[in-house]
């Protein structure tokens, strides 16, 4: 009995453990944006915030060029992952349903470019750009971005279509339909959470890239949020209300849509109208 | 996300990750039909509707978007790259537009200089360290997930997913917090422990201190991935194996040993190379971090490349840095994709 006690009582009291330690970062920096100044630079500091002010977030939103960049971001990532849905969707049904020469070709293509370093290529697009006439441009971002979440789209998106049973294609043309109405009347309502969970992953993506808009757009009204972001600190010193009021802001949008359509997908997933 | 922020995958079923037990390709592929036609070479047997009414060409027409995409944007900048490597390109020659060709120097003087190779081993390190302590916590927290009941499993699975889901830059901004030598939370937390001298501690004075911050963060965010994935893999065993190992009287390690193990290698093999790919190439954590600092102490091959161009405006050798760090992954993206190939290979 006692064995059994210990044994229940071990993963539980570990996994709460690794709860705090998993959330504390997100927490502290939504309870520091919370905190008057006097409360963030105490000696020991004040772990439940009693005395709120939203004086830092508003320090933070008036800081230059914010509404700007958040215009900047959410055009660039929207636009970014829209195109990579439209153009990916094509190319999973392709390689999902049909069969055809240099279809392997293709998988293993986009398979590599999955893997692209963008991270190192910053100076070839530097130049590329430059050459363009493009710097300090939304265009220029928007495509690459388009770019590097579009492997990941075409080779999650292939799963989901391969997933939805051929037979209701099959049935659906059976009835009349041609294959294109067939693809918009039955397929494409069933791939909305293959659609969600893989736009949700684009936008991270897209939302948090960091090196390409750091050497492209020098231009402060031409940056985007991650860019504002790192650069908060030097602009406001010590100021570390502001500066996790700051990062709040530009990670809620994300924790909100991480959660929120994390769950749809899971949920429109496993409802049972995939497995058929 | 590459983020996560960056972080994505390779479709081969770790992509849905975030849907716990949903896909689970490498085990059972998720080929609703099962009834997949052999090399299609069956194309006039009828029966194969999809693979036929759209006309031989539909499927290229299909894929062309994405394919003049990847080729144009992607292709274009590592030719672009390897092209630059073999010049001479200074702050004068750019403002110019010169076009100075200088053979094999660049590779040369980045071959033979004791810095680069400094770089390379210390990336190795670093993502070796790295890489180990996110794949042994991960599969413990993913195991763990495994374990625990309903109502558990899912306050764990909240915390995990929140750290996953914190854009990568505001992270960076949160551990600067953390570890502020006045008034972070680590420092006092130390030196409340006892340990006094911490109380006023430096973390991004040292290179070692430095790199234990960033560890500690990329390790954060990298283990819900492999957490996640690894628990979605167990759900697919099925649960007569389990029975069957107890009546054959197998312990809580012969079963793990037996049943647990050979069912989630191919994901541990396919999350490590992922995991070794993403961190050998981590970026905005060290730069935003401390910019590759102490004294360039914590700058691994991608910030090198990215100092030594962009920064110091030496842009033909930053480009020589980068297509050696880009042949590196390749080595390493090669040995992955043979993997990942033989699945798909066995999955059509």
């Amino acid at each position: 009995m006692k064995r059994s006690l210990m044994a229940r009582l071990w993963p539980n009291a570990t996994a709460l453990v690794l709860f705090v330690v998993f959330t504390f970062p997100v927490y502290w920096m939504f309870a520091t944006s919370l905190k008057p100044t006097g409360d963030i630079i105490a000696d020991t500091p004040v772990f439940v915030p009693t005395d709120i002010t939203f004086d830092h977030f508003k320090k933070a939103l008036d800081a230059d060029h914010f509404w700007t960049l958040v215009g900047n971001s959410l055009t660039v990532t929207v636009l970014a992952v829209v195109f990579s849905l439209v153009i990916g969707l094509l190319a999973s049904f392709a390689l999902a349903r049909m069969r055809f020469k240099g279809r392997r070709g293709f998988l293993l293509t986009f398979m590599i470019a999955q893997m692209a370093p963008w991270e190192v290529m910053v100076i070839a697009i530097y130049m590329i750009v430059r050459d363009a006439d493009l710097l300090n441009s939304l265009v220029p971002l928007t495509a690459f971005y388009m770019v590097m979440v579009l492997p990941f789209t075409i080779l999650t998106l292939r799963g989901y279509v391969a997933a939805v049973p051929k037979e209701l294609e099959e049935s659906a043309m059976v009835d009349g339909c041609t294959r294109r109405q067939a693809f918009v009347k039955v397929i494409f309502p069933l791939l909305a959470p293959g659609l969600m969970a893989t736009s949700l992953f684009g936008f991270i993506t897209a939302w948090n890239e960091f090196p390409l808009v750091l050497i492209l757009n020098k231009d402060a009204e031409k940056q985007t949020l991650p860019l504002w972001l790192s650069s908060f600190e030097t602009t406001f010193g010590d100021d570390w209300g502001a500066t996790m009021a700051a990062a709040s802001l530009f990670a809620i949008p994300i924790l909100v849509l991480f959660v929120y359509l994390q769950r749809k997908a899971v949920s429109g997933l496993t409802s049972g109208a995939v497995k058929g | 996300m590459s983020v996560q922020t960056d972080r994505t995958d390779t479709g081969t079923g770790t992509g849905t990750a975030a849907a716990p037990g949903v896909r689970k390709t490498d085990v059972s592929p998720p080929d609703g039909t099962g009834i997949r036609k052999g090399k299609g070479k069956g194309k006039g047997q009828g029966k194969d509707p999809a693979g036929r009414r759209g006309g031989a060409s539909a499927p290229y027409v299909l894929l062309l978007p994405a394919l003049l995409a990847t080729v144009i944007l992607l292709g274009w900048p590592l030719i672009k790259n390897g092209m630059l490597s073999f010049q001479n390109l200074n702050p004068r020659q750019l403002i110019l537009h010169l076009t100075e060709w200088r053979g094999f120097d660049n590779y040369t003087d980045v071959l033979s200089s004791a810095d680069f190779w400094k770089v390379v081993q210390r990336t190795v390190v670093f993502t070796a360290v790295n890489v180990v302590l996110t794949m042994v916590f991960g599969t413990l927290v993913g195991l763990l997930l495994a374990r625990l009941g309903k109502r558990m499993r899912l306050v764990l699975l909240l915390g995990v997913v929140l750290a996953w889901a914190m854009p990568v830059i505001a992270a960076t901004t949160v551990y600067q917090w953390l570890f502020a030598q006045r008034f972070g939370v680590v420092n006092w937390l130390l030196a409340k422990a006892g340990w006094s001298s911490m109380a006023d501690y430096n973390w991004f004075g040292t290179q070692l201190s430095t790199f234990s911050v960033i560890t500690l963060l990329i390790v954060w965010q990298s283990i819900p991935f492999v957490a996640i994935n690894l628990y979605a893999a167990t759900t697919t065993i099925p649960k007569e194996l389990y029975e069957a190992a107890s009546i054959d009287g197998a312990g809580t390690w012969k079963s793990f040993s037996s049943v647990t193990f050979p069912f989630i290698r191919p994901f541990l093999w396919a999350t490590t190379f992922l995991e070794v790919i993403w961190i050998f190439k981590a970026f905005p954590q060290i730069f935003a971090m401390n910019k590759g600092g102490p004294d360039r102490l914590t700058e691994t091959l991608p910030i090198y490349a990215f100092v030594e161009g962009p920064g110091n405006q030496h842009y033909g050798m930053g480009a020589a840095i980068s297509f050696l760090t880009i042949l590196i992954l390749l080595a390493l993206t090669a040995y992955y994709l043979r993997t990942v190939l033989k699945q798909e290979e066995e999955e059509l």
